[in-house]
């Protein structure tokens, strides 16, 4: 990225809140928690100055079910913690993907598991972004590698919100969150924003939840005249509960439908040198940047390697890898963590081919290690 | 008679006629008694249905909203305050109330009710509390009386209750009043005065079950409970007269507070003018 005169020196955690404010965020709900706190400390300051609110819960539980209500209430609406906060939220998570309400939850990943080491970074939750909350359902999980990342996946991640209704994981990390980098923010008004649509038909006619007229029904706010029923219950399309297979299977098929086909718009990635390459590096969040490094290094060596970044964790870009790695048979995985989406990874393209490095001590994977398996394997 | 000829009209202007009948709940129960005080109230003060949110949690107190035709949540077990403090601070002009039963509000909930009431943000809290977790079988709840069986307690409850009114009182509510569902036109106007009121309000709604914790303790029938209800209740200004003795096994019915406390919404309003000024 290069900065501009008008660059500044930010925080991964301030480019989050901003990135939020930017995409029309105007309520946040949150508990202190290393290393996250800092963005509710920006929002407590900046949402106000845009008409928001900010409120600190008593704890976790209480902050996702606050901006699931805010959500209802027709704001823009995101939380922000870290690995303990995170597991106390999963139940609501779960609630807020069943009744299709949509909001953004930050996870500054921290080492765990438990209390862990706060101030150390990890990518120990990519599993529980997934399937942390108890059922099938599915999830939006984006991961940055920057601080000018985080300001835009954190606005996209509002986007997909209010575009897929349905809670959108931000899955950073301590590196990411605490570190400072001189960048560039947009200009909010350049900001892409995706809007709620509201409904055309009148409220007697209104089904929140209606399987059969695409699959991302509007969701109208409470307090607009459109009186209606959210639970967390298995319910017909007026959001009643119901136990009839006609109805429950029509709707199961449709929230995971809602995503899988727009897997175009859903997946983001970068990536580079992939159509020679004989290595491909994939990565995401701050072990990317080492992957980065290590991939520069080993193209002077004249290695042939390819670079597949990914922004979007979860759904997991299996086409994209697929693809990716389809003519090699070396497939390098660092993560900070003992191996989660190289599960993924090797369920796409086998798990001879790849090639996991893994830390879960709370130190960072080293250009230097990724170098050497590169090399090693290239041997 | 006409009373009742006009109230069950009431009921069809609020209910939600597809699908959802018969209810949940036993024959007998206490609760359908305070949804139609809630009904009754908000057709007193002649409310906009548009403008009330009625939220719960879990368990058949929780089973409440879904019946009656406002903008209705049925939450997760324990967080319905949560829920209605993020709806009321983006809607502030909303009317939110939550019922909860006495699990839900006070064991699982406890950290919310108590952090609601402290922050004093505009919601009625309206709690029935009938001793037990009904839904389960007959558990005991953070209301359970001492002594008392339950079908976790064979031998026995060994745990104080909480007094939901008292505690809501010392938490720092601006409204709290106790009822029955015996008295049934006083929880009413319990209910509005709960609903009129500007900071939290807690209405708490004494009733029983019946068909758990009641057959396993040999309590009666529901009437014979209902009855009980009536018979060991008194006013407030009654129990002001009787000794600590006397009151062991009373419930004691009244408005426990009416205070004015700055209600927490109202109050964001001045910090969002504040910052806009420094900002500027």
């Amino acid at each position: 990225m290069t900065a501009g005169p008008t660059a500044r020196l930010v925080q991964g955690d301030e480019a989050c809140a901003e990135g939020a404010i930017a995409a029309g965020c105007r309520f946040f709900a949150g508990y202190p928690i290393t290393p996250a706190t800092e963005i509710a400390k920006a929002l407590a300051r900046r949402l106000p100055q845009v008409g928001g609110k900010f409120i600190q819960m008593e704890d976790e539980i209480g902050s996702i079910a606050a901006v699931i209500g805010a959500a209802v209430g027709g704001a823009k609406a995101m939380t922000a913690t870290s690995g303990p906060g995170f597991s106390l939220m999963q139940e609501n998570i779960g609630y807020a993907a069943m009744a299709e309400i949509p909001c953004v939850v930050v996870d500054v990943q921290r080492l765990g598991p438990s209390t862990g080491r706060p101030t150390s970074p990890s990518q120990g939750d990519v599993m529980q972004a997934r399937w942390g909350t108890h059922g099938d359902h599915p999830i939006i999980a984006l991961s940055p590698s920057s601080v000018r990342e985080t300001f835009d996946l954190t606005a996209q991640a509002f986007n997909f919100a209010e575009r897929y209704r349905t809670p959108v994981i931000v899955l950073m990390d301590e590196v990411i969150g605490h570190m400072r980098e001189r960048v560039e923010l947009p200009d909010p008004a350049t900001i892409e924003r995706v809007e709620r649509p509201g409904t055309t038909v009148p409220p007697e006619w209104y089904k929140p939840f209606e399987n059969f007229s695409g699959d991302v029904p509007p969701l109208v706010p409470f307090g607009e005249g459109y009186r209606y029923h959210v639970t967390g219950l298995h319910h017909d399309e007026r959001g009643y509960p119901t136990a009839r297979l006609d109805e429950i299977q029509p709707w199961l098929e449709r929230i995971f439908r809602k995503i899988d086909s727009s897997l175009s718009d859903v997946l983001l990635y970068d990536h580079d040198g992939v159509t020679d390459a004989e290595t491909l590096v994939i990565a995401y969040g701050a072990t990317a940047r080492a992957a980065r490094s290590a991939v520069d290094v080993a193209r002077e060596r004249g290695r042939k390697v390819g670079f597949l970044k990914l922004k979007t964790i979860w759904p997991f870009a299996e086409e994209v890898v697929e693809h990716a790695a389809a003519r090699l048979h070396r497939v390098v995985v660092p993560e900070l963590n003992r191996g989660q989406l190289a599960l993924e990874v090797e369920r796409v393209v086998g798990r001879h081919k790849v090639r996991r490095i893994n830390r879960a001590d709370g130190e960072m994977i080293q250009p230097a290690e990724i170098l050497a398996t590169i090399e090693e394997w290239a041997r | 008679m006409k009373r009742q000829q006009r109230e069950s009209r009431v009921h069809e202007r609020y209910l939600r006629h597809s699908k959802k009948f018969p209810n949940v709940w036993c024959a007998g129960c206490g609760i359908g008694i305070v949804l139609g005080a809630i009904i009754r109230a908000v057709d007193g003060l002649q409310l906009d249905k548009n403008d009330i949110a009625l939220l719960s949690g879990i368990g058949c107190t929780g089973r409440m909203p879904v019946y009656v035709d406002f903008n209705t949540m049925h939450t997760t077990h324990g967080r319905a305050l949560a829920f209605a403090t993020g709806l009321k601070i983006v809607r502030p002009e909303m009317k939110v109330i939550v019922v909860m039963g006495d699990g839900d509000a006070l064991a699982i909930g406890g950290n919310h009710f108590i952090h609601a009431a402290r922050r004093n943000i505009g919601l009625t809290a309206i709690v029935v509390n009938n001793f037990t977790y009904g839904m389960t079988g007959g558990q005991y709840s953070p209301t359970t009386p001492i002594g008392a069986q339950a079908a976790t307690a064979p031998y026995g409850h060994i745990e104080q209750p909480f007094p939901i009114a008292e505690l809501s009182v010392a938490a720092g509510a601006a409204f709290v009043a106790r009822s029955t569902v015996y008295h049934v036109q006083e929880l009413e106007n319990y209910i509005a005065q709960a609903i009129t009121k500007d900071g939290f309000a807690v209405v708490e709604a004494v009733s029983y079950c019946h068909t758990t914790i009641g057959r396993i303790n040999r309590w009666g029938t529901a009437p014979d409970m209902m009855r009980a209800l009536k018979e060991r209740s008194v006013t407030l200004k009654r129990a002001e007269e009787m000794s600590e003795e006397e009151k062991q096994d009373k419930i004691v019915r009244g408005v426990f507070v009416d205070r004015d406390i700055p209600e927490y919404t109202r109050l964001y309003d001045h910090i969002i003018e504040q910052a806009q000024r420094e900002a500027a």
